[in-house]
């Protein structure tokens, strides 16, 4: 993996919440092409990392590398530009918007030519979102929901999709359709995504590559498959959590 | 026996708690009848107050007996109805279809009114009042519907178009309509200058400061004397001309006046007939613009603001500029509505800007339902002609006033038309009508 060029590099990133640490020094690599997981219990900071490096609280420390352009204390909204999308923990789909309003409103970040192109496309990875066209946000499933913040993400035409617990109070069946999904467009379309999850046994099993994340700090890395076999990880992440 | 069979629903529990219920009205009844009907202050200051018991016992004995008959006839009809679809929104599915119509229709119909038999100098001039607050309601539903910004000082706006169209009338010689674009200018840019300090505030806080603003502009309008000439404000302003023809008796040597132009005997209604098609020609360009510009980009972007200011910034959208534009554009149709209304009444001063103005126009907004065109519409006609229709009731206008506007809460907690327009379909995209940003 480390032949393709590193996409996002982040470098002793420290963030803080008023006088709280959230972030104590993280570092990690993702490459163009991977998808990489981080995954680490309630309060790990894992969702502060993702807003991190969106620049929403901005690293107090550290550097962020996107393509080799330092964006550590760069705006949101110029970060999102440059090709970074992020789905948000929770969704936070705009709910009294139609689905193609909320995916109108994912274009800001892309250039203005191609919407109907990129409509196809996702309408292709999440079929059930053109049936859904003209309802409002609020009244989809949780589901539906989470596949429709994970579109909108994508219509900005993103390089890297950063992902903030897709899994977030779904039923596994679901799960298991958007993981598949994440899969799909990661080998299809060659997407490069960067994972945040708590259900550690999904994300291991599809990502590249993956961290672990405690009290704001990184505690192990390793290939997906070989997180998923270490003793220590089954015990603190897996126990019971197989799904 | 008779008697069971005309309520057999009605059980003695049910009865118990309606005449419970009963009591307590008229007991607030009797707390507020006490002061507002049995008390009468009396002409001459030297008499004492005059105490009209009867007026109590009749307010009270009404509010019992009503709230008697709604708490029976709740029991017996609406718990057959409570869990069905309203009837105004089952009204407003057969209507929606036909919006477009129904609001063309409606404009020819205000187009036409004041050539109607009935309507006088004082209905036309009415109807000029109405347009003026539709017009500051659909100014303010871009910051407060469309962009969710809670403005309490929208009349800032409104006073700064007034006085800068009246300051360059009259400094600057120019005409209204060189002056009115220059007044939503300026009002734009002090939207723009409130904007700034406010980016970071939302909700409650966003209101407070935004109170504050309004009363700044107010009292700088009371105390810059030199300029705006303080509390007396500034008068004789001129009418503005149809393209060049005036709407005086006597014009000045040079010009010639409407009645003179078309040859017919001169009217004052013409000058009133004038401004009514002019507040409605700027009216509707409010419209036309609110329409248009909720289906581009920065429209749209004003509504994800609304929705989620997190996730709109996790897309890319600059909140600065979302919330600037919507601030700007909104105080610039409360300056051309400043404009107008310095025009239409010859003379300003800072006692038309009060706080109440913004309370008015917010209510508008609010009770409408917010974002809704048509709702500001209908909410403006009950805000404004109300109380003007409520004149015959003298003391209690503002009491009847009150009451509609709980009631409305009550009933339609999301504003009278609360049904918000997609902005976009997929038939629109694939003809090729997604506008460029």
């Amino acid at each position: 993996m480390s032949a393709a060029p590193l996409l996002l590099s982040v470098r002793a990133v420290e963030a803080f919440y008023g006088p709280v640490r959230a972030l104590g020094g993280v570092s990690l690599d993702v490459f163009e092409g991977e998808i990489v997981t981080l995954i680490g219990a309630n309060g790990a900071g894992k969702s502060t990392l993702l807003m991190t490096i969106c620049g929403n609280p901005a690293a107090a420390a550290g550097t962020i590398l996107f393509d080799g352009a330092d964006i550590t204390a760069e705006a949101t909204h110029r970060i999102v530009r440059r090709g970074i999308a992020q789905s948000p923990e929770g969704r936070r789909i705009f709910p009294h918007m139609t689905v193609i309003e909320n995916l109108l409103i994912g274009t800001t970040a892309a250039a203005t030519d191609g919407v109907e192109d990129d409509l196809a496309r996702v309408f292709d990875l999440f079929p059930v979102l053109k049936e859904r066209t003209h309802q409002r946000g609020g009244t989809l499933s949780g589901g539906e929901q989470q596949m429709l913040a994970i579109a909108r993400a994508l219509m900005g035409r993103p390089r890297l999709l950063l992902l903030d617990e897709p899994s977030l109070g779904l039923a596994p069946i679901v799960v298991r359709r958007i993981f598949g999904v994440i899969g799909e467009l990661n080998r299809a379309q060659g997407m490069t995504i960067f994972l945040v999850e708590q259900n550690a046994y999904h994300a291991l099993a599809l990502a590249h590559r993956g961290y672990v994340l405690a009290n704001g700090e990184i505690v192990m890395q390793g290939t997906g498959a070989g997180l998923l076999a270490d003793e220590r990880i089954r015990a603190a992440y897996l126990e019971g959590g197989i799904a | 026996m008779a008697l069971a069979r005309a309520a057999p629903t009605v059980s003695s529990g049910v009865l118990r708690a309606a005449f419970g219920e009963a009591l307590v009205a008229a007991g607030i009844a009797f707390m507020l009848a006490l002061p507002l009907a049995g008390l009468r202050l009396p002409i001459n200051p030297m008499d004492s107050v005059i105490f009209r018991p009867w007026w109590v016992v009749v307010a009270v004995a009404t509010v019992f007996l009503g709230r008697l008959g709604l708490a029976l006839w709740r029991a017996r009809v609406a718990p057959s109805r409570r869990n069905g679809v309203p009837l105004l929104d089952r009204a407003l599915a057969y209507i929606l279809p036909w919006r477009r119509g129904i609001f063309v229709a409606f404009v020819l119909l205000v187009a036409i009114l004041p050539l109607m038999p009935f309507a006088d100098r004082r209905v036309i001039d009415l109807g000029a009042v109405v347009l003026i607050y539709v017009m500051l309601g659909w100014g303010l539903n871009i910051v407060v519907g469309l962009a969710g910004l809670l403005d309490l000082g929208y009349v800032a706006f409104y006073a700064v178009g007034a006085y800068s169209y009246t300051l360059l009338i009259i400094h600057l010689d120019l005409n209204f309509w060189a002056a009115l674009p220059l007044a939503g200018a300026f009002a734009a840019l002090f939207g723009v200058l409130l904007g700034f300090p406010v980016l970071r505030l939302r909700g409650d806080y966003l209101a407070i400061v935004t109170l504050g603003f309004g009363e700044m502009i107010r009292i700088i309008l009371i105390n810059w004397s030199s300029l705006t000439g303080g509390s007396e404000g500034i008068t004789s302003i001129p009418t503005p001309t149809l393209f060049g023809l005036t709407f005086t008796a006597v014009p000045a040597p040079g010009e010639t006046a409407f009645h003179q132009f078309f040859g017919i005997p001169f009217a004052g209604v013409h000058r009133i007939i004038f401004l009514y098609y002019l507040i409605l020609a700027l009216a509707l360009l409010t419209h036309v613009f609110s329409m248009r510009i909720r289906r581009l980009p920065v429209g749209r972007a004003w509504e994800a603001l609304r929705e989620d200011e997190i996730a709109a910034r996790a897309l890319g959208l600059n909140p600065v500029m979302v919330k600037l534009s919507a601030f700007g554009l909104g105080a610039m149709f409360a300056g051309f509505a400043g404009a107008f209304f310095a025009t239409r009444q010859g003379f300003i001063n800072p006692s038309s800007f009060t706080f109440i103005e913004s309370a008015i126009i917010l209510a508008i907004v609010v009770l409408g339902g917010m974002g809704s065109q048509m709702g500001v519409i209908l909410a403006a006609l009950l805000l404004v002609l109300l109380p003007e229709v409520a004149r015959d009731f003298a003391e209690f206008r503002m009491l009847l006033f009150g009451g509609a506007m709980v009631a409305v809460m009550v009933w339609r907690p999301r504003g009278l038309l609360a049904h918000r327009e997609p902005t976009a379909t997929l038939g629109d995209l694939s003809r090729g009508r997604e506008p460029a940003p």
